[in-house]
């Protein structure tokens, strides 16, 4: 279970607004994230891994305080170690496709997995410039899941698949999720993306 | 043409770059992150060479650095170190007079670089250092190849910080740019061409390298 109860200022054009969201995640549980832009969907996502801080909040998973504003606790990325997929991929333009895997873990044989499920085997060599969008969104998805996290925040992950593909990943995916207990969390703007896919939705507005 | 000044110049130039580039990775890689008064200040200090007169940048130099009182004075007690008209002296004084040109660059291009890419480093649990060195530091090679032949060719091209500080003591201060002057004010435009000469081919192959190097990365080596 992971419970989140924070307060963000955030800038927009309307002026300074403060975004404010107190929900709990059941474990093992996939939630959609969706809601106009602007509304704080990725802000939420990076308070969450410890990319941002808010200025009030409480965040625990599974009975660890990662942060407690009254208390100032505050753990730092690399401890929390989410699994995070960017919305503009965040792919090291100096690695190569294996080189991210192989950053992330050392376990071979699960690299040689994520190859297979995000059908990037023949570009092992190839860095992240002279991939398709489709291939890049899949690396980036393949990198966050490297480190076999606990918690995977997935900032639309979906958006340049084609149909076919997305259908067959998210497929594959669920498996692996399954398989690790992991509570995943997806902004996602189509609304049709993960029907019959999520347990649980969460709405933010602008606030 | 006596080829000293030469060599003394390019080690000179060899040394402050090596020095510039330990302090001014950190130092940039600091500055690119955020900002405070602290480092507004301090990079005001870093930038003040470049705007102004090195005699004026040489003669605080030659006052902070005379073993009479100061850092000078500490060192010389302390440490039987001379800086005044040595080539330890010459080597700070350098260091100093070429840093914008080393944090410059680099800072610059630590600061293109997309937030997210460190993040998405720290989210897989690596430290700081090891994004920097693994994930930072290689998406910015060009720009850290520049700023080093910017500063051994800026230090080359050194004349009145070299002279307030060094002097032109043969053989330990008397640097390629000082000869050239030595070499005019004694008529001897032979001499003060060869050297003039050397110096202007050596930057050049430098210039142009930048270019080469980055071909179709930068379309200036300032950039």
């Amino acid at each position: 279970m992971i419970t989140v109860d924070i307060e963000k200022k955030l800038r927009g054009y309307g002026g300074q607004q403060v975004l404010k969201i107190a929900k709990e995640f059941p474990t093992g549980s996939i939630t959609k994230i969706y809601g106009p832009s602007g509304a704080g969907k990725t802000t939420f996502l990076k308070i969450i891994a410890g990319l941002v801080a808010p200025e009030k909040g409480k965040i625990v998973f599974e009975g660890d305080t990662w942060l407690d504003t009254d208390t100032k606790i505050s753990l730092s990325p690399q401890k929390r170690k989410v699994g995070f997929v960017f919305q503009n991929y965040a792919l090291f333009p100096n690695m190569t496709i294996r080189q991210h895997l192989e950053y992330a873990t050392d376990d071979e044989q699960w690299i040689n997995r994520l190859f297979k499920m995000g059908k990037l085997d023949t570009l092992a060599t190839h860095k992240p410039d002279y991939l398709s969008g489709g291939q890049q969104q899949r690396l980036a998805i393949l990198r966050a899941l490297a480190i076999k996290p606990k918690l995977l925040l997935m900032d639309e992950p979906f958006s340049a698949l084609d149909p076919e593909m997305r259908s067959e990943l998210i497929k594959e995916l669920r498996s692996v999720w399954k398989e690790f207990g992991m509570t995943v969390l997806i902004v996602s703007h189509d609304q049709r993306e993960l029907d019959g896919n999520a347990d649980g939705e969460l709405f933010i507005t602008n606030p | 043409m006596d080829l000293t000044p030469i060599w003394l110049t390019l080690k000179l130039a060899g040394i402050t770059t090596l020095v510039l580039l330990l302090i001014g990775l950190p130092l940039a890689y600091w500055l690119s992150k955020g900002r405070s008064f602290v480092k507004i200040i301090l990079e005001a200090i870093i930038t003040m060479p470049l705007v102004l007169p090195p005699s004026v940048l040489g003669f605080y130099l030659l006052m902070a650095f005379s073993p009479k009182h100061g850092i000078g004075g500490w060192l010389q007690k302390v440490f039987d170190v001379q800086l005044v008209f040595s080539f330890p002296g010459l080597v700070l004084a350098s260091v100093i007079y070429s840093m914008p040109f080393m944090i410059g660059p680099i800072k610059s291009a630590l600061q293109q670089l997309p937030v997210s890419l460190a993040q998405a480093s720290y989210t897989l649990g690596k430290s700081e250092r090891q994004t920097f060195t693994k994930v930072l530091l290689p998406n910015i090679r060009a720009s850290v190849l520049t700023a080093a032949i910017l500063t051994f060719a800026h230090t080359l091209g050194e004349f009145g910080v070299v002279l307030m500080i060094g002097g032109n003591i043969p053989g330990v201060t008397r640097v390629a740019s000082i000869a050239v002057y030595d070499s005019v004010e004694n008529m001897d435009y032979h001499s003060a061409n060869a050297y003039s000469l050397t110096l202007f081919c050596i930057t050049f192959v430098m210039v142009v390298s930048v270019f080469v190097f980055n071909k179709y990365k930068a379309k200036s080596p300032l950039e």
